[in-house]
């Protein structure tokens, strides 16, 4: 069983690495940058071992492991309130710990080769650190203020991190848009804390404390909370997870948020930001559901339709993108849709699985288009193609993660997916629309997934970027626009591209991520004891943390194999089709694009999403509106009267400096005049 | 009772001012003399805060003559209570720092150097000063040598914005007058403990000679002019941007806590029953100087008008946890007063910290025209960097102090008034809007040629900025270290009569 300090050190040693990295080798020691991605391992590998520990120990555990919390800081004496910090460990918290750091491990792993040379390699491992443990402190804290400041924190380590090229202009602006997109949830987050705050003395009544999360649990489940209220909680709660997890309407920051260096995206789209959405949402599930017998409560059909729009809108549009890296980052806005859906039809285990699977898959296929971009110089697939015979490993890994986010049978995606789509289609109701939804999202994504690699690693090679480059300059028109190229292009002009493998630090991630692609859904949750293997196991110790409180019954007691079996075969379908597309050339793209013009464009400007928000919303109504106004309101009116104030009574005194005439006749006339208007009031009314 | 380290802490700089005005001549003797002065003054300030006995509480270090003015019954009483404590630590952190900024000033050093110690010594005054007519003195005397420094040596309109500064204060000082003298006929003293006491715990406000609600707002007034609240804000921008760099710091850092120790220890101290009653206007008022300030901050283009505006959202929080006093039961007002507290303290840091860096970005490209400045990251990164801190900081990122003080004001206000709570939390979400792009305007994209050459903060200007972010950090990891303090006095402000 773990020890509490263990488990503290596994947030500590990222952190330690972050103040080590951060205050001494970048300033003091930055010739020696090296050492800073050495520090940065060697700690995550350190709280891999330990969270690996701490998995072991909570497994077959009813209850989670209870620390008690830790003073903070306390007011009135401690009698008014107490703000509290500790470790809630129960398995949920134990996967997402193995998640993030194992997936970080990989990362920065990877990164000693992808940011060699790069002028900012202390500064990257420095935040790279601290991005991985604020993700550690917050799937580890106990009182819902101490996850709130983690939570923000994982935030500002993605924007930094986003806006790491931050010379570059789109850079820039994509880090701001990334964090002001998921403020806007986290106000939602925000305004949740403040109700459950609200209602301290409820809590108190029952010898609960209102911030701390076991205590919220029991609440909930206990029904301290009205129903209603419960449901503007789980509202508020789900809007910080909608702008984390890059849900429909906030998920326009993820697709830009690829401007940060390509291992970035691979932390932030698999283990670490957006997975705090989805995480909040699980953390806090009695919330939505505190009686799981009592069917869908209407937060959880609100989580659920939202999670089915944003796995479908999100793969539609992920079919139509040339960049590689764009594709990807839909694909992840569509399955982390999947992940909602699920939470939304009560198939908490189901969603976390998908979490666990997804992140190795994800995460390998950015690293893979990472190990491509290194190679070709561009992310754009037009100019792509044939590297399949000049990168080999890059190739054949690449293959695996996309056989497992399609779903092909026995893969790791196929594991949770299936589980995901067989809970909502027995829901029924709602289930089954998102059911529908889900199905068709599976048949793009196995589609739109092999289409990228088709078009990046089969056929001929098409140029890459030195060929982009040329014809931007030339001005060739292609898919209705002039050819432009991006920042990262732009920084290899002049660069010759010379096809090969990348260097082993980053092979030996992606190689090691493969097998997790492959094997991850199986031993994560087996069908039948394996030996040491309990059968199911990843999905029973989920279920069973929550058990004391929420009385679950275990509904996935195996593979639906009807259910299983229509899943697989759109998969192949989609496989299909895509091959007979793009390898077979069954039918050309341009003529599927002409025949729905319209169609293809609203796909291909993301449905005009971003246009109405910023320069519609923000631009029109806020800058230009709202805030025009309010500025010209208070230059011209609010200072104008101060200033009609300042300009009366010098004006005032002005006129009566006038009457100052130092004449003693005129100043005779007025005393003259001022006694016979007393006398005659006095005579009137006196 | 008397002894002496606050008498010391509060004259100090001003003895200093009167050698520098006998004896010194060169401008290089004057600068030295004044960061040797700053440093102790620093150092004391420190002292008084750390010595501080939070198991003892109450009022502390007392300096009093009881018989200073008989005829009228005015005593110099000076005192530290866990109300003041932080704001003494926070003026000597900021005065320090105003001094080691002003380095590079050649115009009429001597005479600078004067008046910036001389308010320095005033805004001591103000807040270590416990009896109101010493109080009120101070609170005049500081305006002296604001005029001075804004018209003297700002840019600008600067005796536009001098005498702007002036004529509001003085309006609201008008009104804060009468005020103290209503308390005064109605106790007989001048002693702001032994009023609190009188008229906030025991007797009942029928001995004053006007309303009990109308003496608040006549205090209230003075306050909100300091603070500044919509609609009394329009003098801050303007003096902000024509000051020179150390009087914006001193200003924002400093001289808007005034309104805010004003209101906690004269509104809510002796009128704890007017400031509940009146808790819900005051959380609207609150709630849209917040809103208001973010939004007109979006507008500026001019980087200290911006910081300014963003000021006046800022100073906002400090009221809306004011009115946490509304709430019944659960602890909510000492949370929402103690964050009140804390972000008095937490934005003069931030803020302080702020105006010094654009002080710095103005002095190197000779502009704080935001479109004309990009790039800066490339150039100058320690500057760069600090900018960063200080805007993260100021949008309310937690692990820094400004987190700590906002989440306290909304958890503690929310209860009592939950639709102005809610709408002012949107605040951090526009507040993330101008920081962010601000940043994005003037450190990121390509470096312009024109900034050529720039080179970056030198050893003594990183002082200051170091120094301030220690601060910011050190509250926002380990809040305890400024609410242990606070807390010995709040529970007195807070547990009056109930109904």
């Amino acid at each position: 069983m773990i020890s509490e300090s263990a488990a503290w050190a596994i947030f500590f040693l990222p952190i330690a690495s972050f103040l080590i990295i951060g205050l001494v080798v970048r300033p003091f020691f930055n010739r020696f940058s090296k050492i800073s991605a050495y520090l940065a391992i060697l700690a995550i590998g350190g709280s891999l071992v330990l969270s690996s520990y701490a998995l072991k120990s909570v497994l077959g555990h009813e209850e989670a492991i209870g620390w008690a919390a830790h003073e903070w800081f306390s007011l009135g004496g401690g009698e008014a309130f107490t703000f509290s910090i500790g470790i809630y460990m129960d398995s949920l918290t134990a996967i997402m710990l193995v998640v993030a750091t194992s997936v970080s491990l990989m990362v920065q792993i990877y990164s000693m080769g992808y940011m060699k040379d790069d002028a900012g390699y202390a500064r990257y491992f420095a935040i790279m650190s601290l991005f991985t443990a604020s993700m550690i402190g917050l799937v580890m804290a106990r009182n819902i203020v101490q996850l709130f400041v983690f939570w923000e924190l994982v935030g500002v380590c993605s924007y930094l991190l986003i806006g790491f090229w931050y010379q570059r202009p789109s850079a820039a602006a994509a880090a701001k848009k990334a964090f002001i997109v998921t403020r806007i949830g986290d106000f939602g987050l925000l305004l949740a804390i403040l109700y459950f705050f609200f209602n301290q003395d409820t809590f108190a009544a029952a010898g609960l404390n209102s911030l701390e999360i076991p205590d919220i649990h029991q609440a909930a489940v206990m029904g301290l909370i009205g129903t209603v209220a419960l449901a503007w909680l789980a509202g508020g709660i789900f809007a910080g997870a909608i702008g984390k997890s890059a849900q429909v309407p906030l998920h326009t920051w993820l697709p830009d948020a690829m401007e940060g260096p390509t291992p970035v995206s691979a932390l932030i789209h698999a283990a670490t930001m957006v997975a705090a959405g989805v995480f909040l949402v699980a953390r806090f599930f009695p919330v939505f559901s505190p009686d799981p017998h009592a069917g869908m409560t209407a937060a959880m059909t609100l989580v659920a339709l939202v999670g089915g729009i944003t796995a479908f809108g999100a793969a539609t549009i992920g079919l139509v993108m040339h960049d590689i890296k764009r594709v990807l980052a839909y694909s992840t806005i569509s399955q982390l849709g999947f992940m909602m859906l699920a939470l939304g039809v009560g198939a908490y285990d189901a969603a976390i699985f998908h979490l666990f699977t997804h992140a190795f898959f994800k995460a390998l296929l950015f690293l893979g288009s990472g190990s491509v971009n290194h190679a070709a110089g561009t992310f754009d697939m037009r100019y792509m193609g044939g590297l399949r015979k000049h990168m080999p490993w890059t190739y054949v890994t690449f293959l695996l993660g996309s056989l497992s986010l399609a779903g092909f049978p026995f893969f790791a995606g196929w594991w949770s997916k299936d589980e995901i789509l067989a809970h909502a289609f027995n829901q029924g109701g709602v289930g089954l629309v998102v059911y529908g939804l889900g199905i068709v999202a599976a048949f793009m994504t196995a589609f739109y997934i092999f289409r990228v690699v088709h078009l990046t690693f089969h056929g001929e090679f098409r140029g890459g970027v030195e060929k982009k480059i040329a014809d931007a300059s030339a001005g060739v028109v292609r898919d209705g626009a002039v050819v432009t190229i991006t920042a990262d292009e732009e920084s290899k002009r002049g660069e010759h591209v010379h096809l090969g493998e990348s260097p082993v630090t980053m092979v030996l991630p992606m190689a090691l991520l493969a097998v997790a692609a492959v094997v991850a859904g199986f031993i994560a949750n087996p069908p039948f004891d394996l030996g040491v293997i309990q059968a199911h196991w990843f999905s029973h110790n989920l279920v069973m943390a929550q058990e004391p409180l929420l009385h679950f019954e275990e509904k996935a007691a195996g593979i639906e194999v009807g259910l299983a079996t229509v899943a697989s075969i759109v998969a192949l379908a989609g496989i299909l089709l895509s091959y007979w597309i793009y390898q077979a050339k069954g039918i050309s793209t341009d003529r599927i694009a002409g025949a729905f013009p319209g169609l293809y464009r609203l796909l291909y400007r993301k449905y005009y999403i971003d246009e109405l928000y910023e320069g519609g919303l923000v631009n029109r109504v806020f800058y230009r509106g709202l805030a025009f106004f309010a500025a010209g309101f208070d230059s011209r009116f609010v200072d104008g009267i101060v200033n009609m104030f300042g300009w009366t009574s010098r004006n005032l005194g002005r006129a009566m400096a006038q009457a100052q005439t130092g004449q003693v006749q005129v100043y005779g006339l007025g005393l003259s005049a001022g006694i016979i208007l007393i006398v005659a009031a006095f005579i009137v009314w006196g | 009772m008397f002894v002496g380290l606050l008498t010391t802490l509060v004259f100090l700089p001003a003895a200093a001012a009167l050698i520098i005005a006998l004896f010194l001549k060169e401008k290089r003797q004057v600068r030295v003399f004044a960061g040797i002065v700053a440093v102790a003054e620093l150092v004391l300030s420190i002292v008084a805060f750390a010595s501080y006995d939070t198991a003892e509480g109450g009022v502390q270090l007392v300096d009093r003559i009881s018989d200073w003015i008989p005829a009228l019954n005015a005593q110099y009483f000076l005192g530290l209570d866990g109300l003041n404590a932080p704001m003494v630590l926070l003026t000597g952190l900021l005065g320090a720092c105003a001094i080691f900024v002003s380095w590079r000033v050649e115009h009429r050093v001597k005479e600078y150097f004067m008046w910036l110690l001389l308010l320095w010594t005033a805004v001591m005054g103000v807040f270590v000063a416990l009896d109101f007519l010493l109080f009120f003195i101070f609170w005049e005397i500081e305006l002296i040598p604001m005029y001075m420094l804004i018209s003297m040596w700002g840019t600008g309109r600067p005796t536009y914005s001098a005498m702007k500064f002036v004529a509001f204060t003085f309006l609201g000082s008008a009104f804060m007058l009468v005020a103290i003298l209503a308390l005064y006929f109605a106790t007989g003293t001048f002693d702001m403990i032994r009023i609190t006491q009188e008229l906030g715990f025991d007797t009942p406000y029928s001995r004053l000679i006007m309303p009990a609600a109308v003496t608040f707002f006549f205090f209230f007034a003075a306050f909100a002019v300091k603070l500044p609240i919509w609609p009394v804000h329009t003098w801050l921008p303007d003096a902000h941007t024509d000051a020179p760099t150390a009087v914006s710091v001193m200003l924002a850092g400093v001289l808007l806590k005034m309104g805010g120790y004003g209101i906690l220890r004269v509104c809510l101290s002796i009128f704890p029953d007017v400031a509940r009653d009146y808790g819900t206007p005051l959380a609207i008022l609150a709630a849209f100087s917040i809103l208001y300030g973010a939004v007109v901050t979006m507008r500026q283009t001019d980087l200290k008008r911006l910081v300014a505006y963003s000021s006046v959202s800022h100073m906002g929080f400090v009221l809306l946890g004011v009115t946490s006093v509304s709430a019944v039961g659960g602890g909510f007002a000492t949370v929402g007063i103690t964050g009140a507290s804390v972000q008095m303290f937490t934005h003069g840091t931030i803020t302080g910290l702020l105006f010094v860096l654009v002080g710095l970005v103005y002095e190197k490209v000779h502009t704080r025209h935001i479109p004309d400045i990009t790039g800066l990251a490339v150039r100058v990164p320690f500057v760069a960097v600090s900018f960063v801190i200080a805007g993260l900081a100021s949008l309310g990122l937690p692990g820094l102090s400004g987190f700590v003080a906002e989440i306290m004001i909304f958890l503690g206000a929310f209860k009592a008034n939950p639709w102005p709570v809610a709408f002012a939390a949107f605040g951090v979400v526009l507040a993330a809007g101008y920081i962010l792009w601000t940043l994005q305007r003037i450190l990121f994209g390509p470096p312009s040629d024109r900034q050529e050459g720039l080179t970056d903060a030198s050893w003594m200007e990183r002082l200051p900025i170091v120094t301030l972010i220690i601060a910011i950090v050190v509250v926002g990891v380990y809040p305890a270290v400024i609410t242990d303090v606070l807390d010995t006095a709040l529970p007195n402000l807070i547990n009056f009569r109930m109904p």
